[in-house]
């Protein structure tokens, strides 16, 4: 099993004709993704990529079924992308485009409630089931199937992660890249209830980064709710307050949000922090040993 | 994007928010002439992109022309430091010359984005004057907190209730509804990620103005204000910094000696954090994208080396999309060409990262060509400690 995505994906592509669309729905396919459709106003009847393209997502859904959406269109269209996808009823939908204003995604995330659409991102790498499926920029053959969950507002840093564990012969259920903005559609918490719930998920990673509440929320969840290992890294410890670190919700403000704090909410929460990026990978290891001796739970 | 206290107020006047009659000086003269003009005491307020101006001697009071002048002299061309400023400070360029009002209450009202609840939240307070986030700390039951619904914006009831929690008298109550609804406004017409007026002040008189007021713009939001664009004062931001954004380079200076080039946000913070638990200091954060092109290292590297205190380079590459040969042949020409006199250390990952590698050692350049992070931090720390100045 895995989480979110899997071989009955039907993914269809918001913004395919596109430079990114196009190189990324190819490496998708070359990945096994079953892609059903394209969408791009204006183009409908075509097809590209040997995929057909549709002009509105309600007409390719209609004919293809497709039940998840990746977007790669320019910021200033993607949040009517996004509004258009959950107002077909997908059931996942990532957004790869950096750059939506936040009083867009406000708007968003209201639209969201109440609807049974899962959103990823925006400005994130998005999602993979390694073997099975993969939405999104991340390069594929880094992964490895395998048990352990992760979940990170990063892309390289992910993969980066990602690699450290194929390399120690560690296989991924499934990699959720939440993205680096303020106001995201699914969170940590999202995630791994979806990992403590999928019995193929043995053991969870987080990485976390400066700025916003969500790995202190995150941290009192998994105290509550997660009886699986998970592993920890914050990146920004050595940020400066008060300044962007590139990810438009990377920010230290007022004394809240700075990598200390989430670290210390996350031990106590039982939670193994590495301070070293390096070390994540090696962590994650012992742990997934640990288990195998021990025979399950944490 | 950050901007200056009068153009923020010039925002929120659109919006029918009372504030202090006053104009910018450039010199003493202009500051003399403003005051002239006004009649009557006036204050003069530094002009640049840091709270807590007051502490650092960048807001002053003048009761005459002549007076005015010799405060703006002091404020204008100071270097100020402020809690906010770093030990560096900020050379004031310009003040605010504003009527002086007789206060009788200092409140605070501001909007910004709950990232827990996903809206806007509008916070006022009986505390103002002081920095939010300490009033907040020190006395929690002073901050008073209304959600917004995007759709519903900020009604009349909830700006009634902040007035009547804020113990506003009848007669201003009218006021600070309005005001509440222009500020919230304000904010969302103009993409701010914050909308803060603190001060929020009642003179003697019984009358509600804006006595500082402080709008941060999303980024983001930019593409669709041209006009807000225009109000960006470069004067305002680190030299480097701003010749990195012509080249979309996502570039922070810090303040230690190690520079460190990077593809993508997370990892680049990732490379400083091992930086400094190595024992160094990072000299800035850089995100040169997923596409790490050629040029766009080259321009990283001229840049970075524009900065006196850098003396050696951590180049932290994950190749994913972006082939490691490639992006090692990016940084052999990239390096040939700016001639690089420090030490590199460079560690790649990812696809053909054994050919990236090689690329490297056989360019004849004096890479220091490492193996995972740890390493890589550890070779830095390394060549810094043998006092660097080999040539790359």
């Amino acid at each position: 099993m895995s989480i979110l995505v899997d071989e009955q994906t039907r993914l269809l592509v918001q913004g395919i004709t596109g430079r990114e669309g196009t190189f990324h729905t190819e490496q998708a396919i070359a990945y096994g993704t079953q892609v059903v459709a394209g969408v791009v106003p204006g183009q409908g009847g075509s097809t590209h990529l040997g995929v057909p393209v549709f002009n509105t997502v309600e007409q390719a859904v209609r004919a293809t079924n497709a039940n998840a959406s990746v977007i790669y269109v320019p910021a200033r269209f993607a949040t009517d992308a996004i509004l258009e996808a959950i107002d077909a009823g997908l059931s996942l939908i990532a957004c790869i485009t950096e750059g939506i204003p936040v009083s867009d995604m406000l708007i968003v995330k209201h639209y969201l409630q109440n609807k049974s659409t899962r959103l990823i991102g925006p400005n994130c790498p998005g999602i993979i089931s390694p073997g099975k499926c993969k939405i999104g920029i991340m390069p594929g053959h880094i992964h490895k199937p395998g048990h352990v969950g992760v979940i990170s507002r990063s892309g390289t840093l992910t993969y980066e992660l990602v690699w450290q564990l194929t390399q120690l012969g560690i296989g991924q259920s499934t990699c959720v890249g939440i993205g680096g903005d303020p106001i995201i559609g699914m969170q940590f918490i999202d995630c791994l209830q979806l990992f403590q719930e999928d019995s193929d998920t043995h053991a969870i990673a987080m990485i976390g980064e400066i700025g916003g509440n969500a790995e202190e929320r995150a941290a009192a969840y998994v105290r509550a709710h997660i009886r699986k290992p998970v592993v920890g890294y914050i990146a920004g410890q050595t940020a400066p307050p008060g300044r962007r670190m590139g990810h438009a919700g990377a920010i230290i403000s007022g004394g809240q949000g700075t990598a200390a704090g989430k670290m210390a909410a996350m031990e106590a929460a039982g939670i193994r922090v590495c301070r070293s990026p390096a070390d994540i990978g090696h962590e994650v290891a012992a742990t997934v040993q640990m288990l195998a001796a021990k025979g399950g739970e944490r | 994007m950050k901007i200056h206290e009068y153009q923020a107020k010039a925002i929120l006047a659109e919006y029918g928010i009372p504030v202090p009659k006053g104009e910018v000086a450039k010199t003493p003269a202009e500051v003399a002439a403003i005051a002239q003009r006004m009649g009557g005491r006036v204050v003069v307020k530094a002009q640049i992109h840091a709270g807590g101006r007051g502490k650092g001697g960048g807001v002053k009071l003048a009761d005459t022309p002549s007076q005015a002048a010799e405060v703006g002299a002091q404020i204008i061309g100071m270097t100020l430091v402020t809690p906010q400023t770093g030990p560096e400070g900020r050379l004031v360029r310009q003040v605010l010359v504003e009527e002086a009002l007789d206060i009788a209450r200092e409140l605070y009202v501001g909007v910004t984005v709950d990232r827990e609840k996903n809206c806007a939240v509008m916070i006022a307070s009986e505390a103002g004057g002081m920095a939010i986030e300490e009033v907040a700390a020190l006395t929690p039951e002073k901050i008073l907190r209304e959600w917004i619904d995007p759709l519903l914006d900020l009604r009349p009831f909830q700006a009634r209730r902040l007035a009547y929690a804020l113990r506003l008298e009848p007669p201003q109550q009218p006021q600070a509804i309005a005001l509440m609804q222009g500020l919230y406004r304000a904010f969302l017409d103009k993409d701010c990620s914050l909308a803060e007026i603190n001060p929020l002040i009642v003179t003697r008189q019984g009358q509600l103005l804006a006595l500082d007021a402080k709008l941060d713009l999303d980024d983001n939001g930019l593409f669709r204000h041209p006009d807000l664009q225009e109000l960006r004062d470069i004067a305002e931001e680190n030299p480097l910094e701003v010749e990195a954004s012509k080249y979309r380079l996502n570039y922070i200076k810090l303040e230690g000696n190690v520079s460190c080039i990077v593809n993508g946000a997370g990892l680049a913070m990732a490379t400083m954090d091992i930086v400094k638990l190595a024992g160094a200091e990072p000299a800035n954060f850089l995100d040169v994208g997923g596409g790490a092109s050629a040029e766009t290292v080259e321009n990283a590297f001229r840049i970075l080396l524009m900065d006196p205190h850098v003396r050696a380079v951590f180049i932290n590459v994950f190749g994913g999309i972006l082939r490691c040969d490639v992006f090692a042949q990016g940084v052999v020409q990239a390096v040939k060409k700016v001639h690089v006199e420090i030490p590199v250390v460079v560690r790649m990952e990812g696809t053909n990262v054994e050919k990236g590698r090689e690329l490297l050692q056989q360019s004849g350049l004096n890479f220091i060509v490492a193996d995972g992070m740890r390493d890589a931090a550890e070779k830095v720390v390394a060549a810094l400690r043998s006092g660097g100045g080999r040539a790359a």
